[in-house]
């Protein structure tokens, strides 16, 4: 497998805050790549910086090859790059078919139609001509999702899907996220939730304070492991 | 029947208000512009117009065909190399840079037209009239232009409500790192949106030129009137720019009847009207909320 997204030596910055520090890794073609770490680790800020949202101070990222730490985000969506943003960010005012329909402004043909995102989420059918701010949360993040997927992207960025919603919604968007990693569909993917991170993912890799602690295959890696890296006690212990 | 008069011809001279106001009501309500120079460029497009006619003896509507897609370039390039930039300074930045650009629109047309006073041939449906009875007569020209202001707001309301540019003008609008992130690219739809609003101001300016005389520093006063029907209409509704349009044409004829110096003063009555009852309304919605809050 072919690394399709490469990030090297990132460094992300909010005024004096430095959020990512020298990160480095690569998702390959089709493979499901899960971030963790606390709050604050910096991994919002690393997705919206590949995804275009937020200019790097250093470091270079690399998608299908070509370098595109440069390129506005509206031409990364075009080149294939998708993002669920936290918080979900629907046009309030807007349908929910017209927020799927946004999307269209990414130009890219592929398999995926506002017909194929109600089949995708059957929830939304019966709402198509609702205002996105009229529906509940889960109902907002398929329509999140659903608009991210209407781009036909090569990689879909997700950030924090399960943040506020009941669990059995948060099962339900897993649900359909299951069918997509199925399809083929490459995704990186910020989850709180370690115990979700680790049963949908391919790979693993855990953010400390902007850093990268930890990386490593789904089966090599222990939960315990991870914990610790997730809270910074590797080193602790080693030197305990 | 004098009255019914007033009220008939303050809905026509409305369908002006809202021609005028539809462009001001587009930048305003979507991007959130503030477009003081809208009146001015209104006035551009009129002396443009006068200049084709003068150079070819063209018919002033004929001449729409050359200035409605010169605006659309003039409304694309403000956009991209002025509006744009002030926009990145906050919400007041436009005002100011829009001031400058009326009184710069003023000074120029003043150095190339001279400060006379110029108009339009409204062609042969100028002086044509029906004439229902002894008191009420009905001037074609003035229901050309109600009809012409309410396709104008109609299609744009179809534009922004079931085009692609129109989804992604609103979403820009509401959110424009999202739409972003989307493929909306914010540049060339807020260009696209101003070339719009430019054109339909320079097509409002040639209907000014036909009804009234114009001298360089009329665009401020067209402003104004733009102005007050949007705000009766209550901003971002472009139904409801024509609805203020006319309210506004009604009240500045009902006062003209009464006397005739009033007529000016009738309708800025009423925009005081509307702008007192509305900020009472939402101070007691904001006690309301307080009280619930507390």
């Amino acid at each position: 497998m072919s690394a399709l997204l490469t990030v090297e030596n990132l460094d992300v910055r909010h005024g004096l805050l430095q959020a990512v520090r020298e990160v480095a890794f690569d998702v390959a073609e089709g493979e499901t790549l899960a971030l963790v770490g606390a709050n604050g680790a910096g991994k919002s800020t690393l997705l919206r910086a590949i995804a275009g949202a937020h200019r790097p101070a250093g470091g270079r990222i690399l998608f299908a090859g070509e370098d595109i730490t440069r390129v506005p985000a509206h031409r990364r969506a075009r080149a294939g790059i998708a993002l669920v943003p936290e918080g979900r960010r629907l046009f309030p005012d807007l349908t929910v078919e017209e927020n799927l329909r946004v999307a269209a402004a990414s130009r890219r043909p592929g398999p995926w139609t506002v017909d194929e995102v109600f089949e995708a989420f059957p929830l939304l059918q019966p709402l198509r001509r609702k205002r996105a701010a009229s529906l509940s949360g889960g109902e907002q993040q398929a329509t999140a999702i659903g608009r991210a997927l209407m781009t036909n992207p090569r990689l879909l960025l997700l950030d924090e899907v399960s943040l506020g919603l009941a669990p059995v919604v948060v099962e339900g968007v897993y649900h359909s996220l299951a069918a997509l990693i199925e399809g083929g569909t490459t995704i990186l993917l910020v989850e709180q939730d370690l115990g979700r991170a680790m049963s949908v993912a391919d790979r693993v890799v855990c953010m400390l304070e902007g850093r990268v602690v930890l990386e490593g295959l789904r089966g090599q890696l222990t939960r315990e492991q991870v914990t610790h890296a997730y809270f910074g006690l590797r080193q602790q212990e080693a030197t305990a | 029947m004098t009255w019914v008069a007033a009220v008939v011809h303050g809905i026509l001279l409305g369908g002006y208000y809202a021609l005028l106001a539809a462009g001001l009501a587009l930048m305003f309500g979507v991007m959130r512009i503030i477009n003081l120079a809208h009146g001015s460029l209104a006035l551009v497009g009129a002396y443009m117009s006068f200049l084709l006619v003068e150079h070819t003896g063209m018919s002033t509507y004929l001449t729409l065909l050359l200035v409605l897609p010169g605006a659309l370039v003039v409304g694309y390039v403000l956009q991209l190399t002025m509006l744009e930039r002030s926009l990145r300074g906050g919400e007041l930045v436009p005002l100011l840079t829009t001031f400058g650009l009326l009184i710069v629109i003023a000074n120029l047309l003043q150095e190339f037209f001279s400060p006379d006073v110029h108009s339009l041939d409204a062609g042969r449906i100028g002086p044509a009239a029906w004439q229902i009875s002894s008191e009420l007569s009905i001037p074609w020209f003035d229901v050309l232009t109600l009809g012409i202001a309410f396709a104008v707001l109609g299609g744009l309301h179809l534009v922004l409500r079931f085009t692609q540019l129109g989804r992604e003008l609103r979403a820009t609008a509401a959110d424009a790192d999202t739409a972003a992130l989307l493929g909306v690219n914010a540049r060339a739809v807020y260009a696209r949106a101003t070339a719009i609003a430019v054109a339909v101001a320079a097509l409002a300016g040639v209907f000014y030129g036909m009804r009234s005389a114009f001298d360089p520093n009329a665009g401020a006063d067209e402003l104004l009137y733009a102005f007050e029907a949007v705000v009766i209409g209550g901003i971002g509704s472009l139904w409801g720019t024509l609805g203020g349009g006319i309210v506004l044409g009604v009240s500045q004829e009902i006062g003209a009847q009464i006397n005739p110096e009033y007529f000016a003063i009738g309708g800025h009555v009423v925009f005081l009207a509307v702008l007192v009852v509305r900020s009472a309304s939402q101070a007691s919605r904001i006690r309301y909320a307080l009280r619930r809050f507390a």
